[in-house]
């Protein structure tokens, strides 16, 4: 019997697809989420919105609200540690949450290094800025990407950004030809075996979600055509006026994002969406894309 | 069928839908994802894919898509998920399953995703097993007499048919193996 083998990771991966993950931080809120139909929630201490507005050192939750969100939740429950953390990590292992998310979202622990997610069983998400990043990330054995956008900001724009980044890298990968791999495997900066992969294949080993800004049901439909396959909603849901309808509104915008007259249906109801913040404001050491590389 | 291959519906709300469109396509088979009413009727065949039953059981309300669900008489085949759907009870109250096999199912019977795993499958109709991807499986309970198992691990029923319904716990739209796709084709039509 194989265990914990990249082919299981990703196989959670690929079953949360054409959902929507929640960022939770209490119970309740995890209740909301599952009821909401999300696919699986992200248990957090603070959404990145507080953190943002907070400061101080964010770090992983306190184990008893992950195992307090466990227990009343039948989806998948998913956890951020710090980037370079292990041993949150190892933490979040021994938890049996369903998946890590090694998180810019949370003070970095580690300026250099990653987790070396394949001595783990349990799958990691990893965000990213460009294919460079995704590709250094799953060699180390990320089972998922996401963008990392700019969390907590309610602005899809860093997003959108990541996202045609990711996607424009690819495309290019599948037009180069094999003595050309090699040197755009070097200005990527990403394992040269990875990049042979996605070169032949035009697509990540991984499944490709989306993170960082996702606000309203028209941010999720947006991501999707853009080509994410599953959104990540952090601030987005539990800063609006109205969670439990907002979350309802996103779950079938990502399902039916393709179909702007559902879209408008979905919408139109809604109460107002967190108001959000221009990025040129955040300064540029305060933006949480920045962190890891 | 005669040659003419039959339309395959698959239930495209969330989850692995894709995959099995690529492992019917594999197989030539026409496939088409349904996210509406009035696109049950006009298939063959169903699939309910792999993914998370709450979220799917949601949207089947949401969408009206149950009474068509109910009111189809043609063969579905559940995965993972969808095995859960197909089942009589799976004994949480968050998931309304359609009832159309006599088998009772525990949703999270094998533990959390630390527990997912690949364990070869004896196939009842195949000597050569099959690698079966149980991903945060459901478990079988218990069944009918009516029920046949069609595969199983360890004495773990984890592929059954009950009249034209087919379930597996497993994933085998996550493999490179389409023998349970043909079966579910050449048995069902």
């Amino acid at each position: 019997m194989e265990k914990g083998t990249f082919e299981v990771k990703v196989g959670l991966a690929e079953m949360l697809k054409g959902g929507v993950i929640m960022d939770v931080t209490t119970p309740e809120q995890a209740k909301i989420a599952e009821d909401a139909g999300a696919v699986a929630v992200m248990a957090l201490e603070r959404i990145p919105a507080d953190i943002r507005e907070d400061g101080g050192i964010a770090r992983m939750s306190n184990p008893r609200v992950i195992q307090a969100i466990q227990q009343i939740v039948s989806i998948p429950v998913m956890a951020k540690c710090r980037i370079g953390h292990f041993a949150e990590a190892q933490i979040l292992q021994a938890l049996k949450v369903d998946f890590i998310d090694e998180s810019e979202v949370l003070t970095p622990a580690d300026e250099e290094n990653h987790i070396w997610k394949l001595d783990f069983k349990v799958p990691f998400v990893c965000g990213c800025r460009d294919l460079g990043e995704a590709l250094r990330r799953i060699g180390e054995g990320a089972a998922m990407i996401r963008t990392k956008g700019e969390a907590g900001s309610g602005n899809i724009v860093e997003a959108v950004r990541h996202m045609r980044k990711v996607q424009a890298g690819i495309r290019k990968l599948t037009i180069l030809q094999d003595d050309e791999l090699m040197a755009e495997a070097k200005g990527l900066g990403a394992p040269f075996e990875i990049v042979r992969q996605v070169a032949r294949d035009g697509k990540l080993p991984v499944p490709n979600f989306a993170a960082g800004g996702i606000a309203s049901p028209a941010d999720a439909s947006l991501m999707m055509q853009l080509g994410a396959e599953t959104v990540f909603v952090g601030s987005g849901i539990f800063k609006s006026d109205d969670p439990a309808a907002r979350a309802k509104a996103i779950v079938l915008a990502t399902t039916y994002y393709k179909d702007p007259e559902k879209l408008a249906e979905v919408s139109m109801d809604l109460k107002d969406a967190m108001k959000g913040l221009d990025i040129a404001s955040i300064p540029e050491n305060e933006r949480l894309s920045q962190r890891g590389w | 069928m005669g040659g003419i291959f039959p339309k395959i519906g698959i239930l495209g709300l969330q989850g692995a839908f894709q995959k099995h469109h690529e492992m019917f396509k594999g197989i030539q088979v026409e496939a088409r994802f349904i996210l509406y009413p009035g696109q049950i009727r006009e298939c063959d065949g169903l699939v309910l894919p792999g993914g998370e039953s709450t979220t799917m059981t949601k949207l089947i309300s949401e969408m009206h898509l149950r009474d068509e669900l109910d009111a189809f008489s043609g063969p579905i085949f559940g995965t993972c998920a969808g095995a859960i759907l197909l089942s009589k009870s799976a004994g949480d109250s968050r998931v309304q399953t359609l009832k159309r096999m006599d088998i009772r199912i525990d949703r999270k019977g094998y533990g959390r995703q630390v527990d997912s795993f690949i364990q070869s499958v004896q196939l009842t109709f195949d000597k050569t097993p099959f690698r079966g991807i149980f991903i945060r499986a459901p478990r079988i309970v218990d069944f009918s007499d009516g029920v046949e198992v069609l595969g199983e691990f360890e004495g773990e029923a984890v592929f059954l048919r009950d009249n034209n319904n087919l379930l597996a716990t497993f994933h085998p739209e996550l493999s490179n193996d389409a023998r349970v796709h043909q079966y579910f084709i050449d048995q069902f039509f």
